[in-house]
């Protein structure tokens, strides 16, 4: 067998949290149509303030506060593109910079910080019961119970006047401006969302992990734009709940593909490059189904052809 | 219902492209005036309907809607109470979300649900929607849950029509509505918008390139030339005036043809 349950359990509960980055991706990149590229620096920020908080004895407080550093961070990129005026891309770019030495303060002005021994969410859920199965399977119980509520509240969200108008706002910007929307607002909100889960994301890894360094979110945003990329080739985009599906099955199918990878002894070092790759064919593969379409028809016209 | 005072408005002043596009527009609008704006290529009838709607604010002069200055108000504010049809029926609608959300993001707005953010859509809502769709006659009623962006240019146009009036505004803005549309459809509209507009006694303002339309259409006729309201006709008058009068009339006042590649006289 090619993997393991252990490692197919592993894949999951990183499938699992990767799927919450996917989702704050999915809000910003396909919903309000913007590259949000903070979301290295605030996966980050989530991991170094849920570890402080944890570290200060409050395990369960670690989660709300790393949204919340999270929503903050959303405000600020949001903040610098609607009143200040700066392209988007560069908002996401400029807070991530800044965020760098912002997560450094948090972690102690140190680029290292360490968890392990502390009681956090998920050690405590697992000292629950001695039960082999359980303290096995805790982690990803709990991992899934908190994605599955974040999914069905984004999904309901999205379906209020408020997820409406910020669906509109990405959708069409002239009928948002002439139908009593401020996109300022909408834009705002939803950036807060979707940062506030990269936050919970980050938040949660270090969990995991129990140790992490500042060079946590490298990449992040790729990986993630991987998992939402894979996942609405996948499930098309229909409607809110599947589509939220379907982010959700891309970044497991992500971190599964990665095990395999690793299962397969691809040296660590050439990791990047098989994300890379991923993220690529991901990419190419709705195109690469037209170009298979067109030379089918191609073939089948010839045969037609060769008939006459 | 709408006041106009002196709208003056210059765009990039101070260069080579500098260019008035408003002059000193003064227009009053009694509630359910409805009137038809023509006039030659850049004569200023778009710019006019961008002022009332707030997308910039005039250099000089006040705006006062229903007794309410609205002057700096902004353009987002000033849509609950306003609303607008652009020539591109794409403009109007979102693409990617089906007609019920559509319309439900309009029918939310009202005052009742301004500050509702979590409000959602109930059976009774999607019930009185499937009514307003049925009116159409296109068929939508029953396509509720596609998305917009499948629908043709005309299906889209009369939805943003029904979208803006279904919580009836203070006034219409109707900037070429059906300019893009075939014939056929475009009559169809046109229809919808008759009826919609009497229904409600809606203040209206449309923007025309058919002279005939808008001697028929309505209960008032702008000319409009560099900026300025060089022609304004109602009552009696109006009534027995054919469209060599109009045109005529325009003559005389502005001293040369109207000149507009995209008129239709007839």
């Amino acid at each position: 067998m090619l993997l393991s349950v252990v490692t197919l359990r592993t894949a999951l509960e990183m499938g699992a949290i990767y799927s919450l980055v996917a989702l704050a991706l999915f809000i910003s990149f396909s919903i309000l149509n913007i590259a949000d590229l903070s979301t290295d620096g605030c996966y980050t920020l989530g991991f170094a303030v849920g570890a402080t908080v944890t570290l200060a004895g409050h395990p369960f407080l670690a989660l709300p506060a790393a949204m919340l550093a999270g929503v903050l961070s959303g405000f600020v990129t949001a903040f610098l593109q609607t009143k200040l005026g700066v392209e988007s891309i560069l908002a996401g770019i400029i807070v991530n910079t800044g965020l760098y030495t912002v997560n450094l303060a948090v972690m102690g002005w140190s680029s290292n910080l360490s968890i392990f021994g502390t009681d956090t969410l998920l050690s405590l859920t697992k000292g629950l019961s001695g039960n082999e199965f359980w303290t096995g399977w805790s982690t990803l119980i709990v991992l899934s119970a908190i994605l599955a509520v974040v999914a069905v509240l984004t999904a309901l969200f999205f379906r209020t006047r408020l997820g409406l108008s910020i669906r509109a706002t990405g959708d069409n910007a002239d009928m948002v401006r002439a139908s009593s929307i401020n996109p300022a607002f909408t834009i705002t909100v939803g950036l807060c969302v979707a940062n506030s889960l990269t936050g919970l994301a980050g938040c949660l890894t270090g969990l995991v992990n129990k140790s992490c360094d500042i060079n946590l979110g490298t990449g992040m945003v790729t990986v993630a734009l991987a998992s939402l990329i894979i996942g609405e080739t996948m499930f098309g985009r229909f409607s809110i709940g599947l589509r939220i599906v379907g982010v959700i099955a891309g970044s497991c199918i992500y971190r599964i593909i990665i095990a395999v990878a690793l299962a397969a002894n691809v040296p660590t070092e050439c990791f990047k490059l098989v994300s890379a790759l991923i993220v690529a064919v991901a990419i190419a593969m709705p195109q690469g189904r037209k170009l298979i379409a067109i030379q089918r028809q191609k073939l089948a016209r010839r045969k037609e052809g060769a008939k006459c | 219902m709408l006041k106009l005072n002196g709208i003056t408005k210059t765009f990039n002043p101070g260069t080579v492209n500098e260019k008035k596009a408003l002059d000193g527009v003064s227009l009053h609008l009694a509630p359910g005036d409805f009137v038809t704006v023509v006039g030659s290529n850049g004569a200023g009838k778009s710019t006019l309907f961008h002022a009332i709607a707030g997308v910039f604010f005039p250099d000089r002069g006040s705006i006062v809607l229903d007794g309410e200055d609205i002057t700096f108000k902004p353009e987002y504010r000033r849509s609950r109470e306003l609303g607008r049809l652009f020539q591109d029926p794409m403009k109007g609608t979102a693409p990617h979300m089906t007609i019920e959300e559509n319309l439900a993001l309009a029918y939310l707005r009202t005052a009742k649900h301004q500050h509702a953010y979590f409000s959602r859509t109930g059976k009774s809502d999607r019930t009185f929607f499937r009514d307003q769709l049925a009116r159409l006659d296109m068929g939508l009623e029953d396509r509720m849950g596609q998305p917009v962006g499948l629908l043709s240019g005309g299906q889209r146009q009369a939805l943003t029509l029904l979208m803006s009036t279904m919580v009836p505004p203070k006034i219409l803005l109707l900037d070429e509505h059906t300019a893009a549309l075939d014939p056929g459809t475009a009559e169809k509209v046109l229809k919808i918008t008759r009826e919609v507009v009497a229904e409600h006694k809606i203040t209206t303002m449309m923007v025309t390139h058919n002279m005939h339309q808008a001697l028929e259409l309505g209960s008032r006729t702008l000319m409009m030339d560099s900026g300025r309201i060089v022609l304004d006709v109602q009552g009696e008058e109006r009534k027995n005036m054919t469209v060599n009068d109009l045109l005529e009339r325009f003559k005389a006042r502005v001293g040369e043809d109207l000149d507009n590649d995209r008129i239709l006289l007839s």
